[in-house]
């Protein structure tokens, strides 16, 4: 690999005119990074003022800027959490599966199973949510109603397709699993062996080591790979726009009516198309409220990831 | 359901004789809880028998009833704390078998559908003047190709050249916002993406502009920091000892990125960029609010909309046209073709690290 012949005697090593070029292409790309992150948020905030600024009555729907994006975001978050809340559990478990309780030999395999689900486009996985799993879940949510229709989450009526926010929050949780469980993953096997084989040999079983050593070991990357993980779900856009049935309804915890709140992003890719002039604006400061949402999620959860390894314990 | 590593578990646990709760049961032998678990299937096949054949149910019912066998039965025999450790085995398995569902079910389901239209018509006609049967997706195939094609080009050499920067010259706090403004843009939601691109033609060329262009730069905005993460992890692998030896010999600093690190690195930034185009091929989003679509085949990216693959199964399947039936099964053939795509490049990149990697003995 290293070419002898090519070094030329060099007399004076700062001043080359290759490496300055070179370093400074370098630089200049790295700079260029930061130019492209400034440019996503002026371009946006320079295209949404007109919409900032119009009259209420101008903004589609009519109510003003605030009460088209509030139930877009209470949608966005709503189905988010519901993903979350699916996800973690599932994930942290395949995890625990994966680094302690599969056999050695095909660990390594299972986990690139389960990271295939993360290679699957999200425009597939509304196929999927919309052909198979909403179908299948309308039986389910037939004997929710009935048996647990009290609850404000599971009031009727049904809908018949299964195009909902809870199937949503479930396609969303699919969608989120390969991330939070990776960096899970990431965290346990992390977990230094004295630990674990301390509990052991003081007689703890497999699932008292795993909360006594494992789990305290890795709260914060849980906690982190599962805030990455909401980051994702909040700005999916293809499945929802796909499966979610499309009506407005404004501000409903009903999960299993056919009426939903949109989310953000998937109300940008159903309108975007047919919108002229004001309504493109509309849509972008909607984008720009998802660009920050989606921001301060991912930034908090760098920061609790980040923190972990300061206080680790493994040195 | 494997419980085969109990005996990590259990032989600490027999050689503590003060752990009170422990001290008078016997151990399990290794064949109970599949032997319980055997039991629940037979139980369940009899419910489901009884209340009609349902597979999903019939599952269910072994879970559960297995799961709670096992349970009360280690529970009788070995105590409380075996019991519970018996009871987490079973459902982290379970989690991992409810995570295998929907992979399954989504190939099988879009390899079913897809195989309808699976055909050399798919490959080789476009859309226009197509009404009802026949017609494909060599249009939005070509589309797709060449907007990836474009996005390799602008996010490759950026995404290099950040990673070199930040391995090889990078210090002080513009390495540190680099770094940092990385992990940010990797959170971008790819539809926010779409619409950094719309704002910034619009700016140039008016509103309601759609290109090809348009597209690449906003997965640009995707794809760089994929780039950059994976370039940086594996240009840090490269020994330091290489460099040294390099600048030893009198080599340039550029020369010896240029000539000794990246070509040890290669096979791993292949990798890397490999998973990237597989990261953006199937993004719909920005490409739908920036390309548009369009039935005709357009190979100009500078000149008006192109079909891309992904956006071309959305609307044919969300607009399908009379008969309805033609336009939904050219959708889930196209999502096959991007189901191929995506594996595809998958493996590709797997068979790169795996032939192409460093000869470990120097």
């Amino acid at each position: 690999m290293t070419s002898t012949t090519s070094a030329p005697p060099a007399q004076q090593p700062k001043s080359r005119p290759g490496d300055r070029i070179f370093a400074g292409t370098a630089k200049g790309a790295g700079i260029l990074i930061l130019v492209i992150l400034a440019g996503v948020a002026l371009f946006l905030i320079s295209e949404s003022v007109p919409a900032l600024t119009a009259s209420p009555d101008e903004i589609p729907g009519d109510g003003g800027l605030a009460s088209y994006i509030g139930p877009l975001i209470f949608g966005t978050l709503l189905s988010a959490m519901i993903a979350l809340l699916v996800a973690t559990p599932l994930a942290v478990a395949i995890a625990l599966f994966i680094t302690f309780y599969a056999p050695r030999k095909l660990a390594a395999g299972l986990g690139y199973v389960v990271d295939l689900l993360a290679a699957i486009p999200s425009i597939v996985y509304g196929f999927w949510g919309i052909a198979w799993l909403a179908p299948r879940l309308v039986p389910f949510y037939r004997w929710l109603e009935e048996n647990l229709g009290f609850i404000p989450f599971f009031t009727g009526p049904v809908s018949s397709s299964g195009r909902t926010m809870l199937t949503i929050g479930l396609v969303l949780a699919v969608m989120i699993l390969p991330i939070v469980s990776a960096i899970s993953r990431e965290v346990f096997s992390q977990v230094p062996t004295l630990h674990t084989e301390a509990a052991l040999a003081l007689g703890a079983t497999r699932w008292e080591m795993i909360k006594m050593a494992v789990i305290p070991y890795g709260k914060s990357g849980i906690i982190g790979g599962s805030m990455l993980g909401l980051g994702r779900a909040l700005g999916e856009t293809m499945a929802v726009a796909i499966i979610l049935s499309g009506s407005a309804a404004g501000i409903t915890w009903a999960l299993i009516t056919s009426a939903n709140p949109q989310t953000i992003a998937a109300n940008i890719a159903l309108q975007f198309p047919e919108e002229t002039g004001l309504g493109v604006n509309t849509l972008i400061a909607s984008g720009l409220a998802l660009f920050v949402i989606t921001l301060l999620v991912n930034m908090l959860a760098r920061w609790v990831v980040s923190r972990r390894a300061d206080f680790s314990g493994a040195n | 359901m494997s419980t085969s590593t109990q005996q990590s578990s259990a032989g600490p646990a027999t050689s503590a004789p003060s752990q009170g709760a422990l001290g008078g049961h016997e151990k399990q032998a290794p064949w109970v809880p599949w032997a319980v678990f055997g039991a629940a299937a037979a139980v369940a096949l009899a419910i489901s028998l009884l209340t009609g054949w349902n597979i999903v149910l019939f599952v269910i019912y072994t879970v559960v009833l297995g799961t709670l066998g096992t349970y009360l039965l280690s529970r009788v025999t070995e105590g409380s704390r075996k019991a519970t450790d018996r009871l987490i085995t079973c459902l982290v398995v379970s989690a991992f078998g409810i995570a295998m569902v929907p992979l399954v079910s989504l190939v099988y389901e879009v390899v079913r559908r897809g195989a309808e239209r699976f055909d050399a018509e798919f490959f080789t006609a476009s859309l226009q003047g197509v009404i009802g049967p026949g017609g494909g997706a060599y249009h939005a195939i070509m589309g797709t190709l060449i907007i990836t094609a474009l996005t390799t080009l602008i996010s490759v050499p950026i995404g290099l050249m950040t990673a070199i920067y930040l391995v090889e010259y990078g210090t002080g706090r513009l390495k540190r916002s680099i770094t940092f403004f990385i992990d940010v843009m990797t959170g971008i939601p790819s539809i926010v993406a779409g619409l950094f691109a719309y704002a910034l033609f619009v700016l140039i060329f008016g509103p309601g502009i759609r290109l090809g262009i348009m597209g690449a730069v906003a997965l640009s905005v995707l794809m760089i920091p994929v780039v950059v993460r994976s370039a940086e992890e594996v240009l840090k692998l490269v020994p330091n000892e290489l460099r040294e030896a390099a600048y030893a010999l009198g080599v340039p600093k550029w020369r010896t990125i240029l000539k000794v690190v990246i070509p040890t690195a290669i096979a791993g930034l292949a990798t890397g960029v490999t998973l990237a185009i597989a990261r953006v091929i199937g993004e719909t989003a920005p490409l739908l609010i920036t390309v548009g679509i369009t039935n005709a085949t357009n190979f100009n990216p500078f000149d008006g909309r192109m079909a891309t693959l992904p956006v071309y199964a959305y609307y044919q399947l969300t607009q399908p046209g009379v008969p309805p039936q033609e336009g939904i099964d050219r959708a889930w053939t196209a999502a096959l073709v991007l189901i191929i795509l995506v594996m595809g490049l998958n493996v590709v990149a797997r068979l790169i690290s795996r032939l192409f990697a460093p000869k470990t003995s120097r």
